[in-house]
């Protein structure tokens, strides 16, 4: 197997006296595409925050290329410019348009010039079909241009893996198509991702292994056939139930 | 469990006109009631002044034309000072106090949302700042820095103009207002907008100034208009420290004719300077308000 790249070793977190993440282990591997699934509540999004730095962990370790990410030493900044992230409500910046949305990372957090940045971002808005909307505002597109741009904005900074956080539940049943497609392309491409969905037959289609929370607890992970077709825990098994 | 269809849903045809009396405010009859009701009041106001029997001399008093003209233009003759020499004053009082409120508000307001454990005294100064400044009336800390700078003895502190130690009273008690309306203007940021840029690798210090800030500030546009139209008319207050601006002056002109008319002169000049603002202030709301409900 190829690479480590990112590895949760019995990571706890709390929220107060609630435990979100009761001792979760995972390794993402390079070109690795791992889907989280279970019901909301079941910790996939707290452990993708985790993973950013987004979230301080109360026991256990994280680490990105083997540098346990919990050491005093490292900048949570650095982290994070080579993790990109992107969320349930697309986030963009409404006050800037979708150009500087992209450009804005690169620019700012990497120090790079503008007119060298310039062209591949227009690069990634024209693989998503978007180079003509390059200068509206976010708020002029529909919630999949939106969440697409976000993808996109997140891979400028060329990052060496992307966690995505339920990224279709906020879409429009019309619109969880195209950004599915875009999603599926990465993945074909060798994008490292690990991905927090709902999507199970989707999951089904891109994953490497699944991965399934129930509690703060992973539960069962493996390929997606044996998750699918053959689950074995009997939680798993009425999650499973439950969603098909 | 099967509903009977009588109870269910009803066979009667509803009547779907409004009762007679409540559209007597719609349409040429709105127009009608409209002009009514402002003849009716606006008559009313101007009874008071024509009919009663104070009217006639608080006419003379206030609303000579020239009285007002004589305050409006000094006579050197008299030793009546012009109140229009006096605007110059109020204006430079008002523009140098509103740009030090909006940089000094802004400090305050990002001092108060740090969270740095090494800023914590200067959070705590900047809130025991704004608590001490939005408390105490203007004309009060317009006194204490006016009378009290001077006598500190304080380098060039102490030898500065009253219309100085005015803006400086105006810069203390606005900027506590303003940091105010800017931290709440800060916190109006959705989080997520945070989240994301963060999880771009920008600093705490860029994703301040790249994203929060500059949408914090276009939601408090309109109330920090609001505070500005009264740091302008509050400009007036400076006068106990006898700076001559406009108000001053029409004191001046009062107790020396013993005709208050130039401080309706000083009024006029006051909504003049504000209505303009006022106007806008209510247009950029209008629009932000349109704005947010074609959003939804």
């Amino acid at each position: 197997m190829s690479e480590v790249v990112l590895e949760f070793d019995s990571v706890v977190k709390r929220f107060a006296e609630n435990e979100v993440l009761r001792g979760v282990s995972l390794q993402l591997h390079r070109h690795e595409v791992v889907c989280l699934i279970g019901a909301s509540g079941s910790g996939k999004s707290t452990l993708l925050r985790c993973a950013n730095l987004l979230e301080t962990i109360d026991a256990g370790t994280i680490s990105l290329f083997d540098q346990p990410l919990q050491d005093k030493r490292i900048d949570p900044d650095l982290v994070r410019r080579h993790i990109g992230m992107v969320f349930q409500s697309f986030n963009l910046f409404p006050h800037l348009s979708v150009l500087d949305n992209i450009l804005l990372g690169p620019v700012h957090a990497l120090k790079r010039k503008r007119e060298d940045v310039n062209e591949e971002a227009l690069e990634l808005l024209e693989r998503i079909g978007l180079r003509a909307r390059a200068n509206d505002f976010p708020d002029r597109l529909s919630g999949g241009q939106q969440q697409r741009v976000a993808i996109v904005r997140s891979l400028a900074m060329k990052p060496s893996l992307l966690l995505l956080d339920e990224v279709t539940s906020a879409l429009d049943p019309t619109l969880v198509g195209e950004v599915l497609d875009l999603l599926r392309d990465l993945a074909h491409s060798g994008t490292t991702m690990l991905i927090a969905t709902h999507e199970m037959n989707f999951a089904r289609d891109v994953a490497h292994q699944i991965a399934y929370l129930d509690a703060g607890v992973l539960v069962e992970k493996g390929t997606p056939a044996a998750i699918f077709n053959d689950p074995q825990h009997e939680s798993t098994r009425r999650f499973l139930a439950r969603v098909s | 469990m099967t509903l009977d269809p009588d109870v269910a849903s009803s066979d009667a045809t509803p009547n779907l006109f409004a009762p007679r009396r409540s559209r007597l405010l719609s349409g040429r009859r709105g127009l009608v009631a409209a002009s009514v009701s402002s003849i009716i009041v606006f008559g009313a106001l101007f009874a008071v002044l024509f009919a009663t029997s104070g009217g006639a001399t608080l006419r003379a008093d206030f609303f000579s034309p020239h009285q007002m003209w004589l305050a409006w233009t000094g006579d050197p003759r008299l030793g009546l000072l012009a109140i229009r020499d006096g605007i110059f004053t109020n204006v430079w009082m008002f523009l140098l106090s509103e740009v030090l409120v909006l940089s000094f508000g802004l400090v305050i307001a990002w001092i108060r949302i740090t969270q740095s454990s090494v800023l914590l005294p200067f959070r705590m100064m900047a809130t025991a700042y704004t608590d001490t400044f939005r408390g105490v009336p203007l004309l009060l800390v317009v006194m204490m820095v006016g009378y009290g700078l001077p006598i500190l003895n304080f380098g060039f502190l102490s030898r500065q103009s009253p219309a100085v130690y005015g803006v400086m009273a105006l810069t203390l008690t606005y900027s506590s207002y303003v940091a105010e309306v800017i931290r709440a203007g800060i916190f109006s940021v959705p989080n997520g907008q945070l989240l994301a840029a963060r999880s771009l690798g920008l600093t705490q210090a860029s994703t301040m100034r790249l994203v929060i800030l500059p949408q914090a500030i276009r939601t408090v546009i309109p109330p920090l208009l609001n505070d500005f139209i009264s740091l302008q008319k509050d400009t007036a207050l400076v006068s106990v420290l006898g700076a001559v601006e406009v108000t001053r002056a029409a004191q001046i002109f009062q107790s020396t004719v013993f005709n208050e008319s130039g401080l309706v002169v000083a009024a006029m000049f006051f909504l003049v300077l504000t209505i303009p603002m006022t106007r806008y202030t209510d247009h950029l709301m209008a629009r932000d308000r349109a704005r947010r409900l074609v959003g939804s």
